[in-house]
């Protein structure tokens, strides 16, 4: 049916998450929700790594590129009341994750096609934690209903995202530049922007999302979205090659640490959280672009978890995973089992002939 | 056997699964109330899958899923 489109969308990420380290952004790291979400954390100075501190416009361009493909097609539609603070916590859980494991599932996902074998890894804590959160939906795990809001509640994160960008533009003197490290390797601002907006499009249009291709698989044997994630892996290993960039193995690869254990772990969180939200960062952003403001919590989520990591040192680094950050990927996966626990409740029944059901 | 579902505001992918439970129930006359097109399309292919006939029909972002078993 989408099948192309779910496709394209996926070569456009994939053919990006390439071309812009090509262009400067950091090795491997072409684009990364969670690294570019900890990235502007740092350039906001709520934390103060200074080596990760850049307010990256690819972020802002995911937002507004699914708040203006939203609002051209008629899906731009506030809603919000699904547990909002509970997908504030979710989000910061996920981002706990993800700096242990160092990267999103997008990232994931550009790692593995550069060859690098500790995504490899985290792939499976990944597919675990989805297959965690998989268990708690059968049994009818639910965050409730989200309900129609006025427009502003909608706009609020499209706006922000506009005023990132302004931020970046001007530069005024409270905002961070790293002057080394990751957050000093950027593509040009414009190209940035722009590869922003045009994965933002895409995505929104697809529904390109890394959790639910296998969380789909597990449950419904549906392999619609998984087409998403082999073709970013498809285009991306074909840009990599091309480039250079190919370097298989698992020591020395850029912006990684090679501690299997957190590897799996940190992405074992992230995969259990993405399927309690109902999708992973990347389409977390995209639908908070979309007016969804429970999605807009957990953006949030990400942008305070990032900087509560660095700020409290549980954020990896190449050299590891420290105590800080073990104990952190602990803490966040119980939490998410016990709103696993939390928000499962028994059976939904199906009121045969007539009714319709309003029981959550 | 007919049944309603409402699956308005749930996220993915509760929408999908409420569907398929009514389907592994036996249930042939389904009408499924969703509000956002991507629940509409979720729905859309799981019951494909399921070698069932469904039409949607779009009211301003409010669509109602009709799926008929019988006949298949």
């Amino acid at each position: 049916m989408n099948k192309r489109l779910i496709i394209v969308s996926g070569i456009i990420a994939g053919f990006f998450g390439v071309l812009l380290v090509r262009f400067g952004n950091p090795a491997n790291m072409g684009v990364c929700v969670a690294c570019f979400v900890r990235d502007i954390s740092g350039g906001l100075g709520l934390h103060r790594a200074a080596a990760v501190q850049y307010i990256r416009p690819e972020i802002s361009g995911f937002i507004l590129g699914s708040f203006i493909i939203a609002l051209f097609v008629g899906e731009f539609r506030a809603r919000g009341g699904s547990s909002p603070i509970i997908r504030f916590f979710i989000g910061m859980a996920v981002m706990i994750g993800a700096l242990v494991f160092l990267g999103c599932p997008l990232r994931m996902v550009l790692r593995l096609s550069a060859g690098d074998l500790n995504a490899l890894v985290g792939l499976f804590g990944f597919i675990f934690g989805i297959y965690i959160g998989v268990l708690f939906l059968r049994r009818g795990f639910s965050l409730g209903r989200s309900y129609n809001l006025s427009s502003g509640n909608g706009m609020a994160i499209p706006v922000l995202a506009i005023i990132l960008v302004i931020l970046l533009m001007t530069a005024p003197i409270f905002i961070f530049f790293s002057e080394s490290g990751p957050g000093a390797a950027r593509a040009p601002f414009l190209i940035s922007l722009a590869a922003g907006l045009i994965i933002g499009m895409v995505v929104q249009r697809s529904r390109l999302c890394q959790a639910g291709c296998f969380r789909d698989l597990m449950l419904i044997k549906d392999p619609h979205l998984l087409y998403g994630s082999l073709a970013i892996f498809v285009a991306a290993f074909i840009g990599n090659m091309a480039l250079g960039y190919f370097k298989f193995g698992f020591a020395g690869q850029p912006v990684a640490h090679t501690d299997g254990v957190w590897n799996f772990l940190g992405l074992a969180v992230v995969g259990l959280g993405a399927t309690l939200l109902g999708g992973c960062p990347l389409r977390q952003t995209v639908m908070a672009g979309e007016g969804d403001s429970d999605a807009a919590m957990v953006f949030l989520g990400l942008l305070f978890g990032a900087a509560f990591s660095h700020n409290f040192g549980l954020a990896a680094s190449p050299a590891g995973v420290g105590a800080a950050g073990q104990w952190g990927a602990v803490i966040a996966g119980a939490f998410l089992l016990l709103v696993g626990f939390t928000f499962t409740l028994p059976k939904v029944k199906i009121p045969v002939k007539g009714g319709v059901t309003h029981e959550r | 056997m007919s049944g309603n579902i409402d699956v308005r505001g749930l996220s993915c992918p509760e929408p999908v699964i409420r569907t398929k439970q009514a389907l592994d129930q036996g249930l042939t006359n389904i009408t499924v109330l969703a509000d956002s097109r991507v629940s509409a399309e979720n729905i859309r292919r799981l019951v494909k899958n399921y070698d069932c006939s469904c039409t949607v029909d779009d009211q301003n972002g409010e669509f109602t899923i009709t799926i008929n078993k019988e006949g298949k």
